[in-house]
């Protein structure tokens, strides 16, 4: 039976069934443990799996997720939470260096099955060093794979299918979303890696995101179809693997395509999107993909600054009017 | 936080107690490391050896003894000057030479090159090219072997890790984040510092504090240390092993100085004018190497005429590597696009570990 749960629940529950049918998995990461979460996604975990498989971590991001590699390379499953992907920067070398390049360095020996999650994103105005889009930088490194959960459902079975995985994955949780409630099933479900999901169908114009700005996606899609212009949202749900069929096959039928992420536009997954969208619908485009991204600045505290630098809803009608000519 | 019942001391002359059978396999085990490494130098001044090339030379002693006081299936882990370590836990030459040579027979397959040399069925993790990098690692692997042995199988813990570092890496974040968290969650493992002096051209008392008696890094983390003689294996067993098997026992981690000399430059492009000749020269008089043979001629069964024996059969194990890594092939141009998941996907084609002898 479906629930309404929210989205940090639905994250709290996909590590607490994995960590019940599999004793290699444990969770590690700044106040997990004896706080409970410093967004409570942890809650109640130390008392049912206790302190040797929830265990708190020092503020020492690189110190702990090099300690979350080598413990993959014996064997276990580990699940690093960054309290925020912003402090991941700490740890770039232990991320980017050792748990995506070991098993190739290593001649395949050595795999790394290991999540690292946390909160992810901007939006709560807490200024530039707080408020990091990693994903298009982190998405370069071959090795890794990396998932964005847009809602409850999605936040527990792409994460059970991360714990599951046996190469590195990223999971990217917005702190914005995660009092967002939404129907989840009891017990086991996957989502798997690589499918993308169409959360709007339309006809018109085909939009492309991840997690959070797909909120806005949705909400500029009823406006335009206000307007008469019936817009297909799809959501990737995995930037590596990347499902560029879905998105492909929606462009060949609607002819046009906006490109919304969140992170910065230079060398971005938005341009790669772009990119990889103009070589496969060369012949079907009406048009060139146009891209709505986080302006080419820091993020700012001021909440009419970072409301505009962000992708929101006007800006993306503006962009689907522009693309199909309406505007 | 448990702490150690006693401190341990390096007791004297285990090694001496130790039968000549042992003793003559370190010795042979350090001559392979040294004619390993004077080949790997020929075969990179001829070109066949591309990249960097860390050079062992000097610091047998610390490999062979450290490894010679761990079991079989603790973890070692090391940094990029990683050829002797791989050797002394038994890695066959001819896959690390066919590793440096970058051919399929590899100890990764000719994918990873000098500096990242790795056998999983010796227990040796590798092999890591940045500063410092290895240290939270080595946590890693002494967290998990506790979490296996405690936790997963419900017994006692009964590994040992140990993560070998260079003086370089005692000034990095990454080595005081491993020993604060080694610290904090009483894992069982030693980080082994060798010490030779030089972080690449930079004397250590020029970049590091306290140059003059390491093993006080130790302290403000709480871990046991000792400083060990790293130019004389015997020292380093008799150091070692009372300390392993502590943190064994105590489930605790400790650091350990071990004072060595590398003979050769940094890496093959390093002409060493940042020291003296004269001093290059003392320690080429404390060799390990000679200090164990004259050991054994003097004290044990052991006279010239075997020596020579060994130093032939030696030169001929590693001739024949050399040989075995050439006719070696290079990696398929698939390889390019495997070991880069597990799984196939897109344009990647699974994995699969390199054809090694088994253990």
């Amino acid at each position: 039976m479906p629930r309404s749960i929210e989205f940090r629940e639905a994250i709290r529950e996909a590590m607490c069934e994995e960590m019940r049918r599999d004793a290699r998995v444990f969770l590690l990461g700044e106040e997990v443990a004896q706080y409970q979460g410093a967004y409570k996604v942890s809650r109640g975990m130390l008392k049912e799996f206790g302190p040797r498989r929830v265990i708190d971590a020092p503020i020492s991001e690189n110190g702990f997720s090099g300690l979350g590699i080598g413990a993959a390379m014996y064997g276990l499953r580990p699940i690093i939470e960054f309290m925020s992907w912003s402090f991941s920067l700490v740890a770039a070398d232990q991320i980017l260096n050792n748990a995506p390049k070991m098993l190739y360095m290593s001649g395949g020996q050595f795999p790394i099955p290991i999540v690292f999650r946390g909160n992810g994103g901007a939006g709560g105005q807490l200024g530039s060093t707080h408020s990091w889009c990693v994903e298009s930088m982190y998405a370069n490194v071959p090795g890794l794979k990396m998932a964005i959960p847009f809602d409850a459902y999605d936040a527990k079975g792409l994460l059970k299918t991360a714990i599951r995985d046996d190469n590195p994955v990223f999971v990217l949780e917005s702190e914005r979303l995660l009092s967002v409630k939404g129907e989840v099933p009891e017990g086991d479900y996957l989502v798997p890696f690589g499918e993308a999901a169409i959360r709007r169908q339309g006809t018109d114009c085909t939009i492309v995101s991840f997690g959070r700005p797909l909120y806005f996606c949705l909400e500029a899609a009823e406006s335009l179809a206000a307007e008469g212009i019936e817009c297909e949202v799809i959501d990737g749900r995995t930037v590596r693997p990347l499902d560029i069929e879905t998105i492909s096959r929606s462009v060949a039928r609607t002819n046009y395509c906006v490109v919304v992420d969140e992170s910065w536009p230079f060398a971005s997954i938005g341009a790669e999107l772009a990119a990889q969208i103009h070589v496969l619908n060369f012949d079907d485009l009406d048009n060139h993909v146009v891209r709505v991204q986080a302006d080419d600045v820091p993020a700012p505290y001021a909440y009419n600054l970072e409301q505009e630098m962000l992708p929101n809803a006007r800006k993306i009608c503006e962009a689907v009017r522009a693309v199909t000519y309406a505007a | 936080m448990s702490t150690m019942a006693t401190p341990p001391a390096a007791e004297q002359n285990l090694a001496a107690k130790l039968p000549d059978e042992t003793l003559r396999e370190w010795l042979s085990d350090m001559l392979l490391i040294r004619e390993f490494e004077v080949r790997s130098m020929q075969a990179y001044q001829n070109k066949k050896i591309g990249g960097f090339l860390h050079i062992y030379i000097g610091q047998e002693a610390v490999a062979v003894g450290a490894v010679a006081a761990l079991n079989d299936d603790d973890p070692v882990i090391t940094a990029y000057r990683d050829h002797g370590l791989a050797l002394a836990r038994g890695t066959d030459p001819k896959h690390c030479m066919a590793e440096l040579l970058g051919r399929i027979g590899g100890c990764s397959k000719g994918k990873g090159g000098s500096m990242h040399f790795f056998d999983k069925a010796r227990s040796m993790y590798g092999g890591h090219g940045i500063v410092g990098a290895q240290c939270p690692l080595g946590v890693g692997l002494a967290f998990a072997t506790r979490y296996q042995d405690e936790v997963i199988e419900e017994g006692r813990s009964r590994h040992v890790t140990v993560c070998f570092l260079g003086d370089g890496a005692l000034n990095q974040g990454a080595f005081h984040e491993a020993m604060n968290l080694a610290g904090i969650l009483d894992l069982p493992m030693i980080f082994a510092c060798e010490n030779n002096g030089y972080a690449m051209g930079t004397a250590i008392d020029r970049g590091t504090t306290r140059a003059d008696d390491l093993a006080v890094k130790a302290v403000a983390y709480g871990l046991e240390r000792a400083t060990i003689n790293g130019m004389d294996v015997q020292k380093v067993y008799d150091g070692m092993k009372p300390i392993v098997e502590q943190c064994r026992r105590a489930s605790r981690p400790a650091f350990v100085e071990l004072r060595t000399y590398r003979y050769k430059g940094h890496s093959m492009s390093d002409p060493r004018k940042y020291r003296t000749k004269e001093e290059e020269q003392y320690y080429e008089e404390e060799d390990p190497i000679d200090r164990l043979a004259n050991y054994l001629m003097t004290q044990r069964s052991f006279d010239g005429e075997a020596y020579e024996a060994l130093v032939k059969k030696t030169r001929t194990r590693v001739r024949e590597a050399i040989k075995w890594a050439e006719a070696s092939p290079a990696p398929d141009l698939d390889e390019l696009y495997t070991d880069v998941y597990v799984d196939t996907w897109g344009p990647y084609l699974g994995t699969s570990p390199p054809k090694m002898n088994d253990k």
